[in-house]
């Protein structure tokens, strides 16, 4: 991975803490298994996505509803997948 | 945040700390609604609502609370409205009402509308509804602030407490001439459950740590199937479609425990009857810790066209598609009927005594008006209403302070910076996850939905031994931003003392009453549902300091109402 910034890193890791069981059982294994090879532009999309409400959140991951941000969607993607 | 609005509406400098952006508070999670008697729809009476709610509680909520919260509870709906929720409407424009569970009209007789809902999103609207309030009336919050430990001065007054940036990890004291906790529920103590990772107990753990008791922490709601090792609900509408439980032998086991309805007995039977097989060995999977739900063999059509979002989530979080092979499912904990003890006005009590300057509010506090058993949609009233009440306390005591804060008292700011390097230095130490998950299995296990009374006496052996894991837990990341390996490692601590409570707590409690259901406390013709009125109609206090059980009466005195007399619980 290039370099991101570290401490913004840890910030995003602990904004990943949801209200949502659902969202934070995603988002474990999206950090286990994907966040690392991510490219600086996909953790810049993946912290917009995080400014979401989580009620919004859980319906895109749920594919109730999409995002229109091509980035963000690809985010979205791996995120339904893993 | 409903008690932070009040504090700023009437002027005084308010600080709310949060460990997460508060709309992220686990409170989102809520969709069923809130309970007021407003009669929108049919006629509705707050004394109906309190003699649901009392019996509810299998009779341990405190009456005079519980008076007091279905009485307010029209206000702080219409207060609430008032803030901008967008609740459900009729066609006249005044909030729609729906059934829900327990809820009924004339004194039990049949089901009364009184859920008011902002779609299926109340927890969220109501976050956001109070946190722009909050924001127009200058509360100050400190966002990814982590209370660490209440400071008490030697008289036992409260003064604030001490706190962790988690930017910086910088431990800052806030001094304060009134503290109220509303730190949420613990439901992490359990292997399985609904509750979000950031239900920590922490104002639990605190108030414990202070040396105050926590009351009934032996009453824990459970639903029959949450997903194992996610949590995540199953709705029982999966076995009104056919779905079948099975056992390691691939047998149907509800055949044994309820002949005619088999897979749609009520709850505690089909949760009892999953305790049962798991504790004597049929348990599935590794660990044999959890049953299966089996749909294989209802038409995929049915299965796509009527349980959709089930599919989904046991892909998800199960790993397996329902239509080729069983869901692993298990009792799952959902909310935390106990807390810490306050009276109705929001203080809490020690003794029978308000301890100065401290207040609880919410899930992590009990007032009691849940008692043994809660009512769905009673707790964001709980929140409404207690959060104002004690917000009104603290106004009332704060008034009668002398301008200037008292000296501050530095013996528990000691102990707290002692404890996190403690935390900092440690070598050879446990892992964190380690500890938390031989914890959540030992509360499974031995404190579950349905209870033993030998897995009880070993449970309390058991979680003491965790207890000496937790207290050696290394983490090996020392730095000091977002670190998220000494945030988790504080919060087991916060966790441990909610899990020795209960699990002592529950062991001591021979009887069975509401959510604390025992073996040995049969439903009998001489004690029906296993309750001893004659011996535990009263609340459990645990203090951690020596693990200390005490116990007090419930107060079955309303204000202005009757008593309502005890009677057996059955629906
Ligand atoms: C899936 C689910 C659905 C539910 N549905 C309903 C429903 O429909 N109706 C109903 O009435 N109830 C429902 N409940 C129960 C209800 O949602 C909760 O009881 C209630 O939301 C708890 O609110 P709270 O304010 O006490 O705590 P929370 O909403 O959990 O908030 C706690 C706050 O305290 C902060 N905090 C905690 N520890 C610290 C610390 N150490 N330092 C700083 N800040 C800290 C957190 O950051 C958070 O902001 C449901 C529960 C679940 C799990």
């Amino acid at each position: 991975m290039t370099a991101y910034d570290p401490i913004e890193l840890k910030r995003i890791r602990w904004r990943s803490r949801r209200g949502l069981l659902e969202l934070d059982l995603v988002l474990e294994r999206f950090f286990a298994q994907r966040f690392d090879s991510l490219s600086p532009a996909e953790i810049d999309a993946y912290k917009r996505i995080l400014d979401l409400p989580d009620t919004d959140f859980l319906d895109v991951v749920n594919g109730k509803a999409d995002l229109d941000d091509p980035e963000e969607a690809a985010i979205i993607e791996i995120l339904r997948a893993v | 945040m409903r008690a932070a609005l009040q504090l700023s509406e009437a002027g005084l400098k308010t600080a709310v700390l949060s460990k997460v952006f508060p709309t992220r508070s686990h409170t989102v999670a809520a969709q069923g609604g809130v309970s007021a008697s407003l009669g929108n729809s049919e006629e509705d009476h707050w004394t109906w609502h309190m003699y649901d709610t009392v019996k509810g509680s299998d009779w341990l909520g405190d009456q005079d609370a519980i008076e007091f919260m279905c009485r307010e509870a029209p206000k702080v709906v219409t207060e609430l409205e008032h803030y901008g929720m967008p609740f459900d409407r009729n066609a006249d424009g005044t909030i729609y009402q729906r059934p829900f569970g327990g809820h009924m009209s004339n004194f039990g007789e049949k089901p009364v509308r009184r859920a008011c809902a902002a779609a299926d999103r109340t927890g969220h609207a109501m976050l956001h509804a109070l946190y722009q309030r909050n924001v127009r009336a200058n509360t100050h919050f400190f966002v990814e602030w982590m209370a660490l430990d209440l400071i008490r001065d030697a008289d036992g007054n409260v003064q604030g407490v001490i706190a962790m940036e988690m930017e910086t990890s910088e431990i800052v004291v806030f001094q304060a001439k009134a503290t109220l906790f509303a730190t949420g529920g613990a439901g992490r103590i359990y292997a399985s459950s609904t509750n979000a990772f950031i239900n920590t107990g922490d104002g639990l753990g605190m108030a414990a740590r202070a040396g105050i008791p926590l009351e009934d922490m032996e009453f824990w709601q459970f639903h029959p199937t949450g997903v194992a090792g996610a949590g995540v609900l199953i709705t029982e509408g999966v076995r009104g479609e056919g779905g079948i439980l099975r056992n390691s032998a691939g047998e149907r086991f509800m055949e044994r425990y309820a002949p005619n309805a088999k897979d749609l007995a009520s709850r505690d039977v089909v949760s009892r009857a999953m305790v049962t097989e798991i504790n004597e060995g049929r348990g599935c999977g590794p660990n044999k810790d959890h049953v299966l739900l089996d749909i294989t063999h209802l038409d995929p059509e049915v299965i796509m066209s009527k349980l959709p979002g089930i599919r989904e989530i046991s892909i998800k979080f199960a790993g397996v598609d329902p239509i080729k092979a069983p869901i692993p499912v298990v009792p799952t904990c959902h909310y935390q009927m106990g807390g810490i003890p306050t009276n109705y006005h929001g203080e809490v009590v020690v003794d029978g005594k308000p301890v100065n300057g401290f207040y609880a509010a919410g899930e992590c506090a009990c007032a009691s008006v849940h008692g043994a058993n809660r009512l769905g949609t009673n707790s964001l009233l709980d929140l409404l209403v207690f959060g104002k009440s004690s917000a009104n306390s603290m106004i009332d005591f704060i008034k009668a302070q002398p301008l200037e804060l008292p000296e501050l008292a530095t013996a528990d700011v000691e102990r707290s910076v002692a404890r996190v390097e403690r935390l900092n230095k440690q070598t050879n130490g446990v892992a964190v996850n380690d500890a938390r998950t031989a914890m959540q299995r030992t509360m499974q296990a031995h404190c579950g939905v349905f209870r033993f009374k030998d897995m009880l006496a070993e449970g309390v052996e058991k979680i003491l031994e965790v207890e000496k894991m937790v207290q050696q837990t290394e983490i090996s990341d020392k730095s000091s931003v977002f670190n998220m390996a000494r945030i988790e490692a504080l919060e087991l601590e916060n966790l441990i003392e909610v899990a020795k409570a209960t699990m002592i707590s529950a062991n001591a409690r021979t009887e069975s009453r509401g959510a604390h259901v025992r073996d040995d406390a049969p439903d009998t013709p001489e004690t029906p549902n296993g309750r001893d009125d004659a011996n535990w109609l009263k609340h459990t206090l645990w203090s951690r300091d020596g693990n200390r059980l005490q116990y007090k009466p419930v107060n079955l005195q309303p204000l202005t109402v009757d008593t309502i007399a005890l009677k057996t619980r059955s629906y």
